[in-house]
């Protein structure tokens, strides 16, 4: 098998500009009668549903939660880049392209990453136009804030809810093409299926998670938008609900899974405090533009009140290793390094997992009400968590997963290797290669619903004019009865442990062994505990209750049932990526000071994965990276 | 820490339902009241008794989907939402009423699940600025004055849970409506459609079943987002301008 990424010939800078002249045309007439599923209604689900219905296709959208407006993408804090240069301090499309690909680690598509710095800037603009409040000067122009990973502010915010309010944006276009009835929404609705027709995607099969009916949609293409797999390690910043059932059942059904061992943890996040805990929560990455990171330089001081350790007797350490990026390093290098400090037994707070993010100089420098202006809101989210004041005592911070760049293959259309099978968002593994830069994931998540897929849906849809399939197609009736047997399946288990203790032990395992750090001793041994911790599922599950009506716990269930077979997909990916990359950092491949060491000879290409069967080792696909206009080089921001 | 709750179960919307009573044992002081009730969940499956339903997300305050009624408050002590509220704000032997959010136009699904589709009912009349994808003009070429744009922000800030309105005696959405006219009245892209979005919010909200307000400001003490009521009062100016210029035949 070969993959063809399909990429438009052309110079780098002109390949998008070339690939629109020459998209095919779907006529106002024609679009009536084309229907399309979009499963997932946050950035990319609501942008990319809003967009298609005002052009006039037929939209049914999907999503698991109780209204649309719920979707992840709300949690998202600091910013949304875009190569505006209002700042005037030097930035482009250019730069902003090479920061991504760079800051990625070079492990990501060069004429994807370069079209997405290209409608960055128009993303900005069709958000002013909805209403979208972005933080703005006295001048009554918008403002920009810095970032990790850039040297340049680029960096749209809305206070510390940026993606809260770029989701409102997109989920108040959804909603007006709901009222014109251009668009369906089945909100409480989970996707637990991929229908293919002749090889082609044609619709899925979904569960009423009111009423609990299982029901079949078909569509002439469908398009997943349902977001990152970080749940896999039962605590990260995702919400309770964020799962990987909807692009997995996918990938069960033929579509290759790219890059799984590409995760991301986030370097600010509050640290854990114990094993009830249901989930992490991040603090703005923006934080580190104004609040120094540091540990005791001795263990000793480990245990003192912070503001009596003396200058003298603090590690900056990020100012101290990276002089030019200082706290404003990548998120995987600042992560790794908060790692290490604590591996030294530097680390602060509840069992040494934590380091000290200091805004006594920014408070010094600015005073306290500016820090209240551009950090409000997460000093008092701080204060409620830990009960501690910012303001007075250095926040505690540790890295946390908070992101996924690995997701189903797609080529430059969006379209993943089953025809008609479109993967937006965080779903597809596109643009952010090894690590992801802050302030991108709105980026990326608006930039494919909004300006790319309205416009390489088309070269699709043409060539299905009179291929149309409807719900009683034999194919639907069998996934229909296939998915109910799985729910049955689930239930008629009936052991002795919940659903929760098994997510658990499975984030347990991935987090000390596809975490941080990675090694082959290690993941060889996660593979086995995961086969292990499957088999106990599928003997020792115990669900109350039936398919009927509200049962989180059986919802639950099948999103673990899936994350433990992916999970094993994950270290087997890590494992054969025999190097070390962005956030995939494998102990055997460093540099003698400790950073992460690549190998562009053998490793430079995308990993996707094919599914063989239960039970049976996935395949690997490779497509090679092939960089026309940056030369890879040794990420440094030293 | 330990807890006796009495929790509000029911089979679905045609049943009646009634307060059951659960003892929460070994509780974490620093687990936050949804943690607390995952570990009672867990040990309602251990003895065959079906867990409480409830609606959780992002569990960080932001997505709107917990909606707990605690000790008869909408999201319980504290201004957070249900998901920011954490144990050690509690006494240890407290007992703890747990009801789901009460309003005419909020059935409840199943426990304390209810249904919240009237607030997107209430968005989809009006609550948008209708502008097409890709023809947006540069965004700095209208400036918008800090102070509008702030204002502007506090509105949009509303998480749409509807706490509001499940705080209210009249079972008014006021405070909802009133902070989305505000969002997009304030700004001079939403302008155009001011007028046919106050008529068309307020309408529905009529038409779902909300109540009016009459100046409890009950809303306005429950609400995680901190949207005041005086942006209700400001609707009201919209709305009664905009139905004058109904009346008076001008086109809205």
């Amino acid at each position: 098998m070969t993959l063809d990424a399909h990429i438009p010939d052309g110079p780098l800078d002109k390949k998008w500009t070339n690939y629109k002249n020459n998209a095919k045309l779907v006529s106002p007439a024609n679009k009536r009668k084309f229907e399309l599923i979009i499963v997932g209604s946050g950035l990319a689900g609501a942008s990319a549903a809003a967009t298609l219905a005002e052009q006039g296709y037929k939209v049914k959208c999907f999503c698991f939660q109780d209204s649309p407006r719920r979707a992840h993408s709300i949690a998202a804090q600091g910013g949304i880049n875009a190569a505006k240069n209002y700042q005037n301090d030097g930035d482009s499309v250019y730069r902003l392209f090479y920061d991504t690909i760079k800051g990625g680690d070079f492990r990501s598509r060069e004429a994807n990453v370069h079209r997405l710095a290209e409608v960055s800037v128009d993303i900005i603009d069709q958000c002013v136009a909805q209403g979208v409040p972005f933080a703005r000067e006295y001048g009554g122009l918008l403002d920009n804030r810095s970032f990790g990973g850039a040297q340049v502010s680029r960096t749209f915010y809305a206070r510390g809810q940026t993606g809260q309010q770029l989701l409102l944006g997109a989920y108040s276009g959804l909603s007006h093409q709901i009222a014109t009835g251009a668009v369906q929404m089945f909100p409480r609705t989970e996707m637990l299926d991929l229908v293919l027709v002749d090889g082609h995607a044609k619709g899925i099969i979904v569960r009423d998670l009111n009423t609990g009916e299982i029901t079949s949609h078909s569509a002439d293409a469908v398009l997943l938008c349902t977001g990152g797999y970080g749940n896999v390690f039962y605590l990260s910043t995702n919400a309770r609900g964020s799962n990987v059932t909807a692009t997995f059942r996918a990938h069960k059904r033929g579509a290759l899974f790219a890059n799984p061992c590409f995760t991301q943890i986030h370097p600010t996040c509050i640290p854990v405090s114990g094993d009830y805990q249901s989930k992490l929560t991040l603090m703005s990455e923006s934080l580190r533009n104004d609040g120094r990171i540091w540990v005791p330089k001795s263990k000793e001081d480990c245990g003192k009140e912070p503001s009596s350790i003396p200058e003298a007797d603090r590690d900056y350490f990020l100012e101290r290793k990276y002089p030019s990026y200082g706290n404003l390093a990548p998120r995987d290098i600042s992560s790794r390094s908060a790692k290490e400090a604590c591996d030294e037994g530097r680390g602060v707070g509840p069992g040494g997992l934590g380091v000290y993010l200091d805004f006594a100089d920014a408070i010094k420098r600015l005073g306290q009400k500016t820090i209240e202006e551009r950090y409000g809101n997460l000093f008092e989210m701080y204060r409620n968590i830990t009960g501690e004041n910012a303001y007075e005592r250095p926040m505690r911070i540790y890295p946390a997963v908070h992101y996924t760049m690995g997701g189903l293959w797609v080529d430059y259309n969006l379209m993943s290797n089953i025809p008609g099978l479109h993967v937006l968002g965080e779903a597809n593994f596109s643009d952010h290669g090894a690590n992801r830069l802050g302030a991108s994931a709105l980026m990326q998540g608006l930039a494919d619903g909004y300006f790319v897929i309205p416009y390489t849906l088309g070269n699709y849809l043409t060539t299905q004019f009179g291929k149309k399939v409807d719900a009683n197609h034999p194919a639907f009736e069998q996934a229909l009865k296939e998915t109910k047997a799985h729910v049955q399946r689930l239930i008629d288990i009936k052991g002795t442990r919940p659903v929760d203790s098994f997510h658990r032990e499975l984030g347990l395992i991935i987090w000390d062994y596809c975490g941080m750090a990675r090694s082959a001793e290690g993941l060889t041994e996660a593979i086995g505990k995961i086969q292990k911790l499957r088999k106990e599922f599928w003997s020792d599950l115990k669900l109350i209750g039936g398919a009927d009506g509200i049962n989180m716990e059986l919802e639950r269930a099948g999103r673990v049932a899936d994350f433990l077979e992916f999970g094993e997909l994950m270290c087997l990916d890590a494992l054969t990526r025999d190097e070390s990359c962005g956030g995939h950092f494998r102990t055997e491949h460093q540099t003698p000071d400790g950073e992460a060491l690549r190998n562009d000879e053998q490793y430079s290409f995308v990993s996707a994965w094919k599914y063989e069967g239960e039970g049976n080792t996935s395949t690997l696909v490779k497509e090679p990276l092939v960089y026309e206009q940056v030369k890879p080089s040794t990420r440094s921001y030293k | 820490m330990k807890f006796h709750l009495k929790v509000w179960r029911q089979k679905d919307s045609h049943s009646e339902g009634t307060l059951e009573d659960y003892t929460a044992e070994n509780i974490p002081a620093d687990a936050s009241f949804l943690e607390m009730l995952d570990i009672v969940n867990n040990s309602l499956t251990g003895k065959d008794v079906p867990p409480i339903q409830f609606d959780s997300d992002c569990r960080e305050g932001i997505c709107g989907s917990c909606s707990l009624t605690i000790n008869g408050v909408p999201h319980g002590p504290g201004r957070g939402t249900t998901c920011q509220l954490y144990m050690r704000n509690f006494r240890d032997g407290d007992t703890i009423t747990i009801e789901p959010f009460r309003a005419d136009a909020f059935p409840v699904q199943r426990d304390v699940v209810v249904d919240r589709s009237a607030f997107d009912r209430i968005i989809q009349a009006g609550g948008y600025i209708s502008e097409r994808s890709g023809s947006a003009p540069d965004a700095n070429s209208v400036p918008i004055s800090k102070t509008i744009a702030d204002k502007a922000m506090d509105a949009a800030a509303c998480i749409g849970c509807g706490a509001c309105a499940a705080a209210c005696p009249n079972g008014s959405a006021m405070l909802f409506v009133s902070a989305k006219v505000t969002h997009l009245g304030l700004l001079p892209q939403g302008k155009p459609e001011a007028d046919r979005r106050v008529l068309g919010m307020v309408r529905q909200m009529d038409k779902e079943g909300f109540g009016n307000c009459s100046n409890y400001y009950a809303c306005e003490a429950v609400c995680p987002a901190g949207v005041p009521a005086a942006f209700i009062g400001r609707m009201n100016r919209e709305f009664t301008a905009a139905s004058m210029k109904e009346m008076a035949g001008m086109t809205v």
